[in-house]
């Protein structure tokens, strides 16, 4: 992949845009090739004031969002993508007052729809807070039969 | 009641304004620039609108089911249906079923038109009965 997008466009793709700025979320890199984005813990992002722990829809945005940027990893570039649906478990309370993690995996892409999973997480990715399952549209149709990156990477 | 939702940190964030119409809550996103996740659009973050979809989908369950602890999401479904233009989102939510432990919720956010929504929210909660 590309070093320019890796390293520049990404983190403007995970962080560049209003919500996510005002959100204070922070591109925390590519883990074997899937994207994390780190929300440091404030005040004002909690759900439950009785427990400081982060709300639902931050995390429901947190997913949406990492979800986008696992599908511009898997493409390796730039192009306007729709969320279409979005499924949030939420398989535990997070800790309070803990920053984070989220990370996604797009594991097809077809032509116009790219398929992703995500789980967020404090630490441990095999201990989530909250899954999610979600579908994306690509505005511009892609060739057929176009690998993922993933795959790229499996043949490389 | 209408103070449920000026108790949670994250919907002053967002400035989620509530109207309680009998045994109905209507939430308002006001619309403001930082709720905006494609400036080229420009349009809406999706986030934005699913967490207003997810706040009256819980305020909705604790208005009709008091209880000292706010309702807990187990899971929620987003499809989204249209475009959150720069402007106001409204939402409503419908309990469709609730037993003694599980409430099923569904919601609506729209824009100009009530008959046009821009996403829709199916949910379960986890209700705090003994």
């Amino acid at each position: 992949m590309q070093d320019s997008f890796v390293d520049t466009i990404l983190p403007q793709l995970a962080t560049g845009s209003a919500h996510t700025s005002a959100l204070g979320f922070v591109f925390d890199g590519l883990y074997e090739g899937d994207p994390r984005i780190r929300v440091p813990w404030r005040p004002d992002l909690v759900g439950d004031p009785d427990t400081g722990v982060l709300a639902g829809g931050l995390v429901t945005t947190l997913l949406d969002h990492i979800g986008g940027l696992a599908v511009w990893t898997a493409m390796a570039e730039f192009q306007p993508i729709a969320t279409l649906d979005l499924r949030v478990d939420y398989m535990r309370a997070a800790h309070p007052r803990v920053d984070l993690l989220a990370q996604g995996k797009c594991y097809r892409l077809t032509p116009t729809i790219a398929f992703v999973r995500a789980w967020a997480f404090e630490e441990d990715p095999s201990d989530p807070v909250a899954a999610a399952q979600s579908a994306y549209v690509l505005n511009r149709a892609r060739p057929a039969r176009e690998k993922t990156a993933a795959s790229r990477e499996a043949t490389a | 009641m209408s103070d449920l939702l000026e108790r949670i940190p994250y919907a002053r964030f967002l400035n989620l304004q509530t109207l309680v119409s009998g045994d109905e809550i209507t939430v308002i996103l006001p619309f403001a620039d930082r709720l905006i996740g494609n400036p080229m659009l420009p349009a809406l973050h999706g986030g934005s609108t699913a967490a207003l979809l997810e706040m009256t989908a819980m305020a909705q369950v604790a208005l009709a089911f008091p209880s000292p602890r706010l309702p807990r999401p187990i899971n929620v479904t987003v499809a989204y249906l249209r475009t959150g233009r720069p402007v106001d989102v409204f939402a409503r939510a419908s309990i469709s079923r609730a037993g003694r432990r599980v409430a099923h919720v569904q919601a609506e956010a729209w824009q100009e038109a009530r008959n046009q929504p821009i996403a829709s929210l199916t949910a379960h909660f986890l209700l705090d009965n003994p």
